[in-house]
């Protein structure tokens, strides 16, 4: 086991190194430079010579990439371009803030998705079944950045039941520690602090996570009908088990793989629509951060913020696969 | 149906097709996307006005039920005088548009990189498998975003993003399809009588692993409509004044509160849309996959 | 399958269902009537506590500061911070460019226009507690040039090496005006000029010229972007990145006479427009920066808003590649296109009526305004005419030519793609085939630059930076001058003119070179003057006293909050 995971990491390296290589590449030759966006409309030949040299832009790419490699060896992601920060401290900002976002979402969606998925494998083409499932699709139909404003429409400005963007009122005090502002305001005994932050993430979250409810729902509902029909879930009926204890002690174990698999992918999925989410709720995550570096070319922030995004990424996925082994002693890591 | 004549000329695949008939939600779902072909193709005969045309006169005109509402514009206009219903019609043939030819590229390149690295093994495979892994292991919108920062925004351009992030699903399925059925012995037997590579992949294992092709086809369309919407929300989908559903709500968001009809009717026909895809890769997947059947 | 025949209904009831909730939103307008009322006591509940408290105005504006330190910066959102923590030497008047005293109560300029003498007011801190003094003058300023000709007075301070270039300072081109920098006494700093330079005093209001602490400076140059320390009416307290920035009243003030008022005041980032507005019509921010030109016919109607107004300093226009034929010698085509474009019909339909159609390309607030050039009338006939005078009848022999418009909002241009739609019809009107082509924004600004061959027409616009018609007119038009001159016009009677005044002191001499560079301009339509946006940030009623500059800083001393 322990092997198999130091393999898999092994792997990782070059993984991440390629994902900075493209993107690298890709940046690059893309016309328009930081330093065009730097001086925007004033720009001059001689003000955008001067800021190139400065930010090292005139260098061959391979001596840029070269040197973004030799201070990753030494641990340094170097200096964001356009606000003159460590990589690693801005990392350290954003993402906890999409990781909190990501969590809670993908609670909600473990939670509702199953919920939803094993009332509608036991009560199979009932009134409920359908409902959820056609829900469950509406969930996947819809783009999120307009459910996100009519949720802000319907539960901000016409019910007032929750805040309509940030993570924090302006009025209530945080000590920071880790970013996560949900951990922090447990951490520090700040019960206010606590219920503000739950409500300022409730409408992102689940806005967030309709796709992944919607994904996690019907590949319960398909797992549990499948381990319904297997002769040892009739057995244990048949012995005479209560209906609740055979489908959460014997069938949900069973059909858990598929869906832990599909919860591992849903991470990504997150990730990804987290940009939109935490434009739309003024979230400050890593999200609108990669976007923003991306439009504002800040070649640093992109490279540091892919490796980290991609490393993430990669390592969910190794969780899932050892969660595998876990639910399952039976299957091997291999 | 085709099952029903001699089952050894027939291939299961058809005969798990018919399948999908005794799914009622397939069937809705084909309905759907039917209709929404039907319309992208009649647009001109069905839509009123230009879908382009501007006329200021006609600003932000209210759907008909509402109380100044009118027939001329039957779902209203949007902030340029455009009528929203013309525009919607339109709009299924750039939203169809972009879900066929984004799935088309990944389907294609997916399935030919999936092909290669499945029946070559090795050093091609874990290769191809890296990049693929590379492509995974980034957010797909992220990668989309540097892809249309680098080729620019435009339709076109977006589709090429949609359709390169999606490539590794493909790949990973047909590759582990191929992984699969060249055990098999009439793949050996292939093999043995001196058959080329191309042919045994392509006529004898590839309709193989149809199944659960079509079905993340179907699904992959659904998802490349929402993602070329979000590519829209960002300033990096379709130009306008093309009028794709997204890029619609996208434009109109300013609105919200004014006239927020400009943005439901083309979010209600993304979700239709989307929904009718989705239905009928669910049928498939229901008729496709043996181990859900009654 | 028992329960399948069903199952059609109940997919369609669901579907209806679930249209309907979306359809709920499309009634938005009879809700939002109901939602005001609730709306409104939250605010007043909310302030009631506050009231016991303090007073914190929340400003909500659309990104975040990219730094705080002001020689550094290049944005609009950096800047408004920096309005409020540091000051120059000369200010802006409240509501014009116009000159007053600032940190130096007076100044000289010698006869020959190359000496200025500064003289500072006197008693006046920083936030670290240091003292305002010639040094930090010296300090604050020359750390921006090249060569650092600066001379301290007795002990003076060490200037660190530049972490990059000063972007305003070389843009400017400041180290070709600037010969050095000294402290006579310790209220007295003497600039010398190599050239004399008309409108370097005004410059020196702009906020790249804002006084800094050289103490906390020097304690860590690296971070004083982030730790900033200036004289002005507000303190940095604290920055949550791309969420807020707290600043805190500064009792110790300098100008007793008046504010600051505000105990607090916070900066926070609400990217999408539409969603600061309903911050703002909920009640959790006071002011809200660039709503949608379409939520200002909601805030009018809203009792509790007001909307504070200022016709912007800026100029949007269309311009020609100059760089290629049949633009850059055919002036009967670019008229025709410029009677072509229903500019009346943009600002009233896009801009939302916030703006104004454009006579000059300088705002009529900027004197050396000419108001005697006719305005450009919207007349297709005419525009026709023009056509057939230039050789393309009905447009015929052009092919489609292409309109480069902005992907972005610029505070000159709400919407730079539609606008580009409805040029593009009007083009369309007299027979002329125009394709509206835009880029991400990094990609338009490097290609425009480069005057590819595939650009025709191309949008752009400016906002001013120090209220000197040279700000406009030199910088944007005058292609002579230099090849990254964003519009390539090479005219040589326009070219001297520009040299002309920034080489001339008197304001009066000045005011005529510049209303005969307009009449050129007028002549020979090397652009097409679109309008002037107007600054429209709609506010709580119970925000006092703010007042919007023309330059878009943002100045808080003044404010008040009512509670």
């Amino acid at each position: 086991m322990l092997a198999y995971i130091i393999r898999r990491l092994m792997i990782m390296v070059p993984t991440l190194l390629g994902v900075t290589v493209i993107v690298f590449l890709m940046l690059h030759a893309t016309p328009g430079d930081p330093a065009e966006l730097l001086l925007g409309e004033r720009a001059t030949e001689k003000a955008l010579h001067e800021v190139r040299e400065h930010l090292g832009l005139n260098e061959p790419l391979h001596v840029q990439y070269g040197l973004f490699l030799r201070r990753l060896m030494k641990g340094d992601l170097g200096e964001t371009i356009w606000t003159r920060q460590k990589v690693w401290t801005e990392v350290k900002q954003r993402f906890p803030a999409t990781i909190e976002l990501a969590l809670v979402a993908l609670f909600i969606s473990c939670f509702a998705g199953m919920i939803l998925g094993i009332i509608s494998a036991t009560k199979q083409y009932s009134v409920f079944d359908y409902v959820s499932m056609l829900g469950a699709l509406a969930g996947v139909s819809m783009p999120i950045f307009w459910l996100g404003l009519v949720f802000m429409l319907i539960f901000s400005l016409n019910l007032g039941w929750l805040p309509l963007s940030g993570r924090l009122s302006i009025d209530v005090d945080l000590d920071i520690i880790t970013n996560f502002y949900i951990l922090d305001a447990i951490l520090t005994r700040n019960w206010p602090a606590f219920k503000d932050a739950v409500w300022h993430i409730i409408m992102p979250a689940v806005t967030l996570s309709t796709i992944p409810t919607a994904i996690v729902a019907r590949m319960t509902r398909s797992a549990m009908l499948d381990v319904l029909r297997q002769d040892y879930i009739k057995t244990a009926k048949a012995k005479g088990l209560s209906r609740l204890k055979v489908i959460f002690k014997h069938a949900l174990r069973n059909a858990m793989i598929p869906v832990v698999t599909t919860i591992g992918l849903q991470f990504g999925v997150l990730l990804g629509g987290a940009i939109l989410t935490e434009t739309i709720f003024a979230w400050p995550g890593v999200g609108k951060w990669m976007y923003d570096a991306v439009m504002q070319r800040d070649y640093m922030v992109i490279q540091g913020g892919t490796l980290f995004i991609a490393a993430l990424f990669v390592i969910i996925n190794l969780c899932v696969d050892v969660l595998y082994a876990v639910i399952n002693p039976r299957i091997s890591v291999q | 149906m085709s099952s029903a004549s001699n089952p050894y000329d027939r291939h299961p695949f058809f005969e798990q097709l018919g399948q999908l008939w005794r799914n009622k939600t397939a069937i809705l779902g084909l309905f759907i996307i039917t209709g929404f072909i039907l319309v992208a193709i009649l647009a001109p005969v069905l839509s009123p006005h230009d879908p382009v045309a501007t006329s200021l006169y006609d600003q932000l005109k209210p759907p008909v039920w509402h109380e100044t509402g009118t027939w001329n514009h039957i779902l209203g206009t949007d902030e340029l005088g455009r009528d929203t219903l013309s525009r919607i019609i339109y709009g299924a043939r750039v939203s169809l548009t972009v879900a066929i030819v984004s799935v088309g590229i990944a389907f294609t390149l997916g399935t030919l990189l999936g092909c290669i690295s499945g029946y070559y093994k090795g050093i091609v495979d874990s290769l191809i498998m890296r990049v693929m892994d590379m492509i995974l292991a980034f957010p797909y919108l992220l990668l989309a975003i540097v892809v249309v920062a680098y080729l620019g925004p435009s339709l076109q351009n977006a589709m090429m993003a949609i359709g390169i992030t999606y490539v590794p699903r493909f790949a990973r399925i047909v590759r582990g399809s191929v992984l699969e059925e060249c055990e098999k012995d009439y793949v050996m037997a292939a093999r043995a009588v001196g058959a080329r590579d191309m042919r045994i992949i392509f006529i004898n294992i590839l309709p193989n692993c149809l199944g659960p092709l079509i079905v993340q086809t179907t699904l992959s369309m659904a998802s490349a409509i929402l993602d070329a919407a979000a590519l829209s929300f960002l300033g990096l989908g379709a130009q306008p004044p093309t009028p794709e559903w997204g890029g619609m709500i996208a434009r109109s968001r300013a609105l919200i509160l004014r006239a927020s009809w400009v943005m439901t009717f083309p979010g209600i026909a993304i979700l239709l849309a989307v929904l009718g895809f989705n239905l009928l890769g669910d049928g498939l997947r229901d008729a496709l996959d043996p181990r859900l059947r009654d | 399958m028992k329960a399948s025949k069903n199952l059609f209904r109940l997919s369609v009831t669901g579907l209806v269902l679930l249209l309907m909730i979306f359809l709920t939103t499309s009634c938005g307008q009879k809700e939002e009537e109901k939602a005001e009322a609730p709306a409104q006591p939250a605010v007043e509940k909310e302030e009631a506590t506050q009231a016991a408290m303090e007073k914190i105005l929340v400003f909500g504006r659309g990104g975040d500061s990219v730094g705080l330190d002001p020689a550094y910066e290049t944005d609009g959102n950096s800047f408004m911070v920096c309005d409020n923590i540091f000051e120059a030497l000369v200010f802006y008047a409240d509501e014009s460019t116009a000159l007053e005293p600032g940190l130096a109560e007076s100044w000289d300029i010698s006869e020959d226009g190359k000496t200025y003498t500064f003289n500072l007011r006197k008693g006046v801190m920083f936030h670290d507690g240091t003292k305002l003094d010639a040094n930090a003058v010296v300090f604050s300023l020359g750390r921006m040039m090249k060569e650092r000709n600066v001379k301290f007075m007795g002990q003076g301070y060490e200037i660190p090496a530049q972490e990059r270039p000063p972007e305003y300072w070389v843009s400017m081109e400041m180290d070709d005006i600037v010969g050095s920098i000294e402290a006579v006494d310790e209220h007295t700093v003497v600039f010398k000029l190599k050239k004399v330079n008309a409108p370097f005093l005004a410059n020196l209001g702009m906020d790249f010229a804002d006084i800094i602490s050289p103490t906390a400076f020097l304690k860590n140059p690296k971070e004083f972007l982030r730790n900033p320390v200036g004289t002005g009416p507000f303190k940095f307290a604290q920055w949550v990145k791309d969420d807020r920035i707290v600043l805190e009243k500064n009792t110790d003030y300098w100008d007793t006479n008046a504010g600051p008022y505000l105990d607090k005041v916070i900066f926070r980032s609400i990217p999408e427009n539409s969603v600061r507005f309903l911050e703002l019509k909920t009640g959790n921010i006071h002011i809200c920066q660039f709503p949608n030109p379409q939520d200002i016919a909601l805030a009018k109607q809203d009792e509790n808003l007001i909307l504070p107004t200022q016709p912007g300093m800026n100029i949007g226009y269309l311009s020609f590649n100059h760089t290629k034929e049949p633009w850059k010698s055919n002036v009967d085509l670019r008229k025709a296109i410029r009677h072509a474009i229903n500019r009346e019909a943009i600002v009233d339909n896009l801009y939302q009526g916030m703006g104004q159609v454009a006579r000059n390309p300088i705002p009529p607030t900027l004197w050396g305004y000419n108001k005697n050039v006719p305005m450009v009338e919207y007349d297709p006939a005419m525009a026709k005419d023009y056509l057939q005078k230039a050789g393309f009848p009905e447009g015929e022999g052009l092919g489609e030519i292409t309109l480069w418009s902005m992907p972005v909002p610029r505070p000159y241009n709400p919407d730079g793609v539609k606008i580009g739609e409805a040029m593009a019809a009007d083009l369309a009107q007299v027979g002329i085939k125009a394709k509206v082509v835009t880029f991400e924004w990094g990609t338009y600004l490097k290609r425009q630059r480069e005057q590819p061959d595939d650009m025709d027409l191309f949008q752009l616009g400016w906002t001013g930076d120090n209220g000197d018609p040279d700000n406009f007119l030199a910088v944007l038009f005058d292609g002579k001058a230099s090849t990254s001159i964003r519009t390539q016009w090479i005219s040589d009677a326009y070219h001297d003119l520009m040299v002309r005044g920034r080489e001339t002191i008197d304001q009066a001499a000045r005011d005529a070179i510049y209303q005969e560079a307009l009449q050129i301009f007028y002549d020979e339509a090397p652009a097409i003057a679109v309008a002037h946006s107007t600054v429209i940030w709609p506010a709580q009623k119970t925000v006092k006293n703010f007042k919007l500059h023309p330059t878009s800083s943002v100045r808080l001393k003044n404010v008040d909050l009512d509670l």
